[in-house]
């Protein structure tokens, strides 16, 4: 198990979990994002919504991973799989998505909104329309900090996804991430040389991931200042 | 109630979705609640609350649960991680706003970001590798100890001490500064004595975060920590912390066992939310941390 061979299926393993990750939690983010800046105003329901933003962000992964494993694994059936593993982290990943989109949907001017409606356009045509395509270099940076979250989680993963070293045929398959891998191979010494290599390509993709990140936050932030 | 008359059918229904959306993370939290206490809580009612907290033996198969030394070692972990990572980040992110020239800071900033995102378990594998070795050979003892976990855990939560505290003093209007300078204070003086105090609330917010990062760091601590259930006499013992407990017999614990692993949840979730919430902790920081410091200060 990882002593020889290559680390194809867990590349493919990390993929799904996390592209199915933020594919679930993208709507959610935005969704609160739009909430928190466009619709609600400050009060007690804006203050409810961003306690429970910052506290999930503050949970521990191992919280996260036990919390997968009683509702996904256990109360819903779903076992150890690709499923419960990307619901975990999409839950994990929620405060930074909330986060960068309010960002920048604030960084949106104003005006622009007020021509939008001085054109006759209801509320949710100005967003769709006209906040939303502004916002979305930002959104895309949340989106893009949440995956490298996501491919660089162990402790969340490990009680949901499980551990298996096949190719993933469907999201009720059993995964195992890079990172889990890597830390496998290293926690039992199972071989110390492919535990390197694993790492060294676990933390190249993580740092192009940000990179790519903070290099579309740079152009946002160069686009309105 | 939100939803206006004069609004169309479809502006109404999108109202209606988003307000219920924005609940999703609220939701979350309460779900996480309900389920761990759901699945923990038995059994520490069935224990004790006082003998699952202060009982010392953690014997799963003698049914001994009791996580004392669990919460002995995440105290001494984070307390050596804190003393480790608050003096770098905070000096850190003072050079980087009031001394370094901007090109410095426009390169650094982002390497240390940077830093937020490698995934701890290449941390852990790094001090398995490198520090715990150094420790064993040059101070002795088994190595994976408190020492290298505190160290491990300092460098993790400098990101996040960094980030936030750049962003206070970057915040402090300069005009404090000037000001400082006019009345003849040094460049020292006027950091410590004018810039500092005024970016206090958020250099103690990053603290608290960074705080609740070393807490919740589980797959560093299993790899470089030694893992022995004991309460720790010195920085140089292998220790164990709550997290590393869940994580380590999670995969192959059954009945009261696991259960057991859930109720150490619920304690770690207890000291997760009150990091999170308390802001007494704000102000029992500012006396312990940032008085001090004003006085003492040169």
């Amino acid at each position: 198990m990882g002593r020889a061979g290559g680390i194809f299926p867990t590349i493919i393993g990390t993929i799904f979990i996390a592209v199915i990750a933020v594919l679930i939690s993208t709507p959610l983010g935005v969704c609160t994002a739009i909430f928190l800046t466009e619709y609600a105003k400050e009060g007690i329901m804006t203050k409810i919504v961003r306690f429970g933003s910052e506290c999930l962000a503050g949970i521990p992964s191992i919280i996260f991973g036990l919390f997968g494993f009683v509702l996904f694994v256990e109360y819903l059936h779903f076992g150890w799989s690709i499923l419960s593993g990307s619901l975990t982290l999409s839950f994990m990943i929620l405060p930074t998505i909330i986060r960068t989109t309010e960002e920048a949907i604030k960084a949106v001017p104003y005006s622009f909104r007020e021509v939008s409606y001085s054109l006759g356009a209801t509320k949710w045509q100005t967003i769709k329309k006209v906040v939303l395509p502004g916002a979305l270099p930002g959104i895309v940076t949340g989106v893009i900090l949440g995956i490298g979250r996501s491919v660089g989680e162990t402790a969340a993963v490990i009680f949901t996804a499980g551990g298996s070293l096949n190719i993933p045929s469907s999201i009720f398959d059993s995964s195992r991430t890079m990172s889990v891998h890597f830390y496998i191979l290293a926690r039992e010494g199972i071989s110390m040389n492919n535990a390197y290599g694993t790492a060294a390509i676990l933390v190249i993709s993580i740092l192009l991931i940000n990179f790519f990140a903070y290099w579309i936050m740079h152009k946002v932030t160069a686009k309105y200042s | 109630m939100f939803v206006k008359d004069n609004m169309s059918t479809k502006d109404k229904l999108i109202t209606c979705v988003i307000y219920t959306v924005a609940f999703s993370a609220i939701s979350i939290l309460l779900l996480i609640t309900i389920f761990i206490f759901r699945k923990g809580a038995p059994l520490i009612f069935k224990i004790g609350i006082p003998n699952f907290i202060m009982n010392k033996t953690w014997a799963p198969l003698g049914s001994q649960y009791g996580i004392f030394s669990m919460i002995m070692g995440t105290i001494w972990i984070t307390a050596g991680a804190m003393i480790i990572g608050i003096p770098l980040g905070v000096s850190c992110s003072i050079y980087l706003v009031e001394y370094a020239p901007l090109i410095i800071r426009k390169i650094l900033k982002p390497i240390i970001e940077l830093l937020a995102g490698i995934p701890s378990v290449v941390y852990g594998f790094i001090g398995v590798v490198m520090l715990a070795p150094f420790i064993r050979i040059h101070m002795g003892g088994p190595g994976l100890s408190v020492l290298a976990g505190s160290i491990i855990l300092g460098i993790m939560i400098l990101p996040t001490i960094v980030g936030i505290s750049i962003d206070t003093l970057q915040a402090v209007p300069n005009s404090y500064r000037e000001g400082a300078l006019a009345l003849g204070a040094t460049k020292w003086q006027s950091i410590y004595k004018v810039v500092l105090p005024a970016a206090r609330n958020g250099i103690i917010a990053s603290i608290i975060l960074g705080m609740g990062r070393a807490i919740g760091e589980t797959m560093a601590v299993i790899m470089v920590t030694g893992n022995s259930a004991n309460v720790p006499h010195s920085i140089l013992d292998p220790v164990r912390t709550l997290t590393s407990n869940i994580a380590l017999e999670m995969g192959y614990a059954t009945g009261d066992h696991q259960q057991a692993l859930f109720s150490t949840g619920i304690v770690l979730f207890i000291f997760i939310m009150i990091i999170n919430t308390n802001h007494l902790l704000k102000i029992y920081f500012y006396y312990l941390l940032y008085l001090p410091l004003q006085f003492f200060v040169l």
